[in-house]
């Protein structure tokens, strides 16, 4: 069994639960278990092309799971996984042309 | 749903996106739910890491920061309930780019800083369908409730 951490943004669509537990292998299974068994997650964590949303961020244990095998990333008993939101925006006013927001 | 901030949280707020300018600053609200009033008690100012050149018009809060910050809320005993930034020599409305970036839940608190003079805040949250920003209310207490 892993936990994992919802931030406070998303728990309105959890139960209001700040974590769940989860059985679960890897990071993508975990994600799946977790939106089947709250479906007004999925459009907060997926957009409509089933992609993850920009400012979906996750960590194994702390780690960012881009530093280690991103969604097959293992997961073992004990395991604490957190979903983290980057936060971004700003004024109207366009970019000079180039800029592009990396995470 | 309702923001509600003691006036220091606002002036702190403003102080803030004054810093900063002509750079956009920003910070996360901090505090407690109650029914249907969010009630922001303390903020947490974080780094702008967006691009330095294009400071002025965008801000971004890194994932790490995110994670301490969450960390933060929770040895407070208190939620996140919102952000705060700054929209240098704009409307303290939101922009396209505010929407496609914003979560659900949280208040998204504006502050137009013109010349160097912040003006004016508003208060905006995502719709549930992420369709738009909407105004929401904001309460400004003129003192600090205990």
């Amino acid at each position: 069994m892993i936990a994992v951490r919802i931030p406070s943004a998303l728990r309105p669509y959890a139960d209001n639960q700040k974590e769940i537990p989860v059985e679960a292998a890897s990071v993508d299974s975990a994600l799946n278990i977790l939106t089947e068994r709250f479906p007004a997650l999925k459009p907060h964590l997926y957009d409509e092309t089933g992609a993850l949303r920009q400012y979906v961020n996750l960590f194994v244990n702390e780690q960012d799971v881009r530093s280690l095998q991103g969604g097959a990333t293992p997961l073992q008993s004990g395991d604490r996984m957190m979903i983290v939101p980057s936060i971004a925006g700003g004024a109207h006013a366009e970019l000079p042309t180039g800029f592009r927001l990396s995470l | 749903m309702t923001l509600s901030l003691p006036q220091s949280v606002l002036q702190r707020i403003w102080d803030d996106g004054q810093a900063h300018y002509p750079e956009e600053g920003a910070g996360l609200i901090l505090g407690r739910l109650q029914g249907e009033t969010r009630r922001g008690s303390s903020l947490l100012p974080l780094a702008n890491a967006f691009e330095a050149t294009a400071r002025g018009r965008r801000y971004r809060l890194t994932a790490d920061d995110m994670l301490r910050a969450e960390a933060e809320a929770d040895r407070l005993d208190l939620d996140i309930l919102g952000v705060y930034h700054s929209h240098p020599d704009h409307p303290p409305r939101p922009s396209e780019f505010d929407r496609d970036w914003a979560l659900p839940f949280y208040s998204y608190l504006i502050t137009s800083v013109q010349a160097g003079r912040a003006v004016e805040s508003r208060c905006w949250r995502l719709t549930e369908d992420r369709a738009e920003m909407v105004e929401e209310p904001l309460e400004i207490l003129p003192q600090e409730a205990s």
